[in-house]
Order: C-alpha cells, then structure tokens, then sequence
C-alpha cells in the first residue's frame, strides 16, 4: 500500500470522509457501555464512596491530553521532515480535542478533590504538570492565530510543539520533585489499592472512547480545513457545488 | 567555523555597549519586581526568608524575557538579521552568539546584583552563593530558550506578550531546580541534587534550542 498516495489532500479528504463514521459509532457505543460499566456495574470503592466514578472520564480524559500533544509533536515532526501540507493539518485538527480533554481532566479532577482531599486544587504534581501542559496547547493555539502567513504559522506551531515534547517529561519530573521536596505527602498515588476488574475494564473503555471521539472530530475538522486551504482548486469547488 | 560565532557575540556586545539603557533597565526591574513582594505579603524576615528563593528567581526570568523580545527585531527591521541568515555562514552559530551576547549583556548583571536583593530578602549567605551559583547556570537556559520563542514570534504584532505565553512554560524545569537548590541549602538537604538536574537542563537547552531557534528564525523569514 502506497501511504503517499493517501498525503495528497483531496484523496486524505475522501479517506477521513470514510472512517469518520466509523470512528464516531464506536466513540457512541463504547461511551455508552463504558458509562454503564462504570455507573451501574462497577462496585462501589470501600474508600472513596461513590465519588471515585469520576475516574472513568478523568483518566481518560488526562491520558488523551497527554497523547494527543504527543501525537501533534509527531504531525509537525512530519510535516516538517517532508515538507507536506497535510500534517500540519492533522496537527491543526487536534489542537482543539487535546486542550478539550485537558481541561476536562483539570476540571474532573478538581470536582473530585473537593469530597476527597477537601480543596478544589492542591499543588500536586500531577495537577500542576495538567496545567502546564494546557499553557502549552494554549501558546501554540495563541502562536498560530498571532500569525497570519498560513506556511510561517504552520511550520512556526510545529516548531514550537517540537520544543514542547522535549520539555514535557523534563517538566513532569522536576514538578514531581518539586512537589516531593515543598509538600509533606498528603495523599499517595504509589500505594493506591488495587483496582476492580470491573472499574479497570470501565476505564479502559473510556479510554478507547475517547480515541475513537478524538480520531472522528479530528478528521471532521481536518476536512473542514482541507476545505479551507484548497478552496482555490477545483475539485473542491465541485464538491461545493454538489453539496449546495 | 567558530569565527562566525565570535564576530556576533562582539558585534552584539558593541552594540549593546552604546545602548547602556537597554541593560540597566532590565536590572531596575529585576530589582523593582523583587521589592514589590515584601510589600504585598509584609515584612517579616522569616517570611521573605522561605518565599526570597523563589521570588527572586521568578524575577529574574521575568526580567530576561523583557529583554529577548527584541533580541532579534532590531536586526530584523534594518534587514541585516535576513543577510545574516541569507549567508553561507551557520545560522545555528548566528543563534549561539545572538543568545550569548544576551545572557552576558542581561544575565550577568542580574547574578551581580542579586546578592544585595539576597540581603533584603534575610537570606543566610550560604544560599546567597547558591543563588548566585544557580543564576549563573540558570539564566544562559533562559537566554537559549528564549531565542527560540524570540525567533518563532519575530516581527509579529504583539510579540513580546505571546512571546512570554510560549517560554514561560518551557521556563518551568529551571525555575524550579534554581529555586529549589538555593531552598535545599536553607534546609540543610544540600544543593548539589538541584545544582546537577539546573546542569543537565542547561546541556540539554544547549544542544536542542540553537536548532530549533535557527529553523525559526528561517521559517520566520521565509
């Protein structure tokens, strides 16, 4: 199979067309299931009450956040490396989901720590270095609307994500021993109980839900965007004048 | 091919020796910034004490973002930033000397004062050294990463703002080993730990930012 067929815009914008479908039902279907693994099957926790059910859209929703900056690094490293137009679109096409699921699990997580630890926000390791990495999606988002030349703002957001991913696991770490050192240790994650079968299953559910969700809106937007940069040509004028 | 390098650096050097205001703003407003937090948190020494570390590190790396706005504009709006790149000299060494010239012309002066700011925030002058130590290390981060993001936003309408919205972020690793050594003295732990992770980011700013700033600077050109 040739792939460079599939980095031509106008034949990617037929091949999106296909799976978005396919990616949106299984995003419905395993939501739906997961949910109810997690609601309704899933056992309560002896610790943590009913409260700790948060967990089956936070975790997944701070794992997309991590894995989507990933994956943009990876599109802008491409588009750089072969000089394509396409990449930069799929990178431009994630931004949006990945600091959607950040700020989710932000915001979960929060709602979580107020039954739990008594506080909205405490400076743990893991919550501040979810914070950064949302800055991080928001400077590049800022960086991008900041330039209006279209092949400067896409190779300068690449370049800027490829700074980023370097950064991100330095940052993780010196936050994590930076939390060791100012904090006495309120609340451990390394001697967590172990988890249910039930509640793992739940949130490994989730978790292929949300990259299914984040596959579908990611080519929506991606075509969208194809749309966009090659309304000059025309084969995307005949796709308009056949949707009008 | 290191000539390149050096005829930058002291071209830089020049020029920012006629312009003494530039640097000496910088520095009252390292110092202006840090003698605003005793007045918005009160005067007690033991107070200043465990937040001096911290505070003064966070103004230092405010102070040198002030500056790397312009670090490239200057060049950039007389047209001499593009012969530079243009020529078939290295754009990575043009990168290195313009990042060198700025840690020496903004950074330097900001470790020379930093003990006195030391002194009023009551701290012991073990940690002082320290201080310095790890500003000394530190700041050439900040200089290195800062070319990069000065690079990405040159000449864009706005610049120096989004500019701090990109690096201040990436800032996060030396903020919190700077700080963090200067703290492990005044807690008896020791601030080699520190010391070594604020050098080993140095090394590793050193050998990726260059790059990326020189691919910027083109793709900021183009």
């Amino acid at each position: 199979m040739n792939f460079y067929h599939y980095a031509s815009p106008s034949t990617f914008y037929h091949l999106a067309g296909k799976v978005i479908p396919w990616a949106a039902w299984t995003a419905a279907i395993l939501t739906v299931v997961g949910l109810y693994i997690g609601f309704f099957v899933a056992p309560t926790d002896f610790q943590q009450g009913e409260a700790y059910r948060i967990i089956f859209i936070h975790v997944p929703a701070a794992w997309m956040g991590m894995l989507i900056y990933l994956a943009m690094a990876f599109w802008g490293a491409i588009g750089l490396a072969f000089n394509a137009r396409l990449p930069f679109l799929m990178m431009r096409a994630l931004v949006p989901t990945g600091a959607m699921f950040t700020f989710v699990a932000l915001w979960t997580g929060a709602a979580w720590g107020k039954p739990m630890w008594g506080a909205w926000w405490v400076w743990d390791a893991r919550l501040t270095s979810t914070l950064i990495l949302l800055f991080l999606y928001i400077g590049t988002v800022a960086l991008w609307s900041a330039i209006d030349d279209v092949k400067r703002s896409d190779r300068a957001g690449a370049l800027l994500t490829l700074i980023g991913v370097i950064n991100v696991p330095i940052i993780y770490f010196s936050v994590i021993w930076w939390n060791t050192l100012h904090q006495g240790s309120t609340v451990s994650f390394t001697h967590a109980p172990k988890m249910a079968t039930t509640m793992l299953q739940g949130m490994m559910i989730m978790t292929l839900a949300a990259w299914a969700y984040a596959i579908a809106v990611a080519l929506v937007r991606v075509r969208r965007l194809i749309l966009e940069r090659e309304r000059k040509t025309e084969w995307v004028n005949e796709i308009l004048s056949e949707g009008s | 091919m290191g000539h390149f390098f050096w005829s930058v650096l002291l071209r830089d050097l020049t020029l920012a020796g006629r312009r003494r205001s530039d640097w000496l703003i910088a520095v009252f407003f390292f110092v202006m910034v840090s003698s605003l937090f005793p007045l918005g948190v009160g005067p007690e020494p033991e107070l200043l004490k465990r937040i001096g570390p911290g505070v003064l590190w966070v103004a230092a790396t405010l102070a040198s973002l002030l500056s790397l706005s312009r670090l490239f504009e200057d060049d950039h709006r007389d047209g001499s930033l593009e012969q530079m790149v243009l020529s078939p000299a290295s754009t990575v060494q043009l990168v290195l000397g313009k990042a060198a010239a700025h840690w020496l012309v903004y950074g330097i002066p900001l470790l020379l004062i930093a003990p006195v700011l030391g002194i009023q925030f009551n701290l012991p002058s073990d940690a002082i050294v320290v201080l310095v130590v790890s500003l000394l290390m530190g700041t050439p981060i900040l200089s290195l990463l800062g070319a990069a993001g000065a690079a990405l936003t040159l000449g864009l309408r706005g610049g120096g703002v989004l500019l701090t919205l990109l690096i201040l972020p990436l800032y996060i690793p030396a903020l919190i080993f700077g700080a963090g050594a200067v703290d492990g003295v005044m807690a008896g732990t020791g601030a080699e730990a520190h010391l070594s992770l604020l050098g080993a980011f140095l090394l590793v700013s050193l050998l990726v930012a260059p790059w990326i700033a020189a691919a910027s600077l083109r793709v900021s050109l183009e």
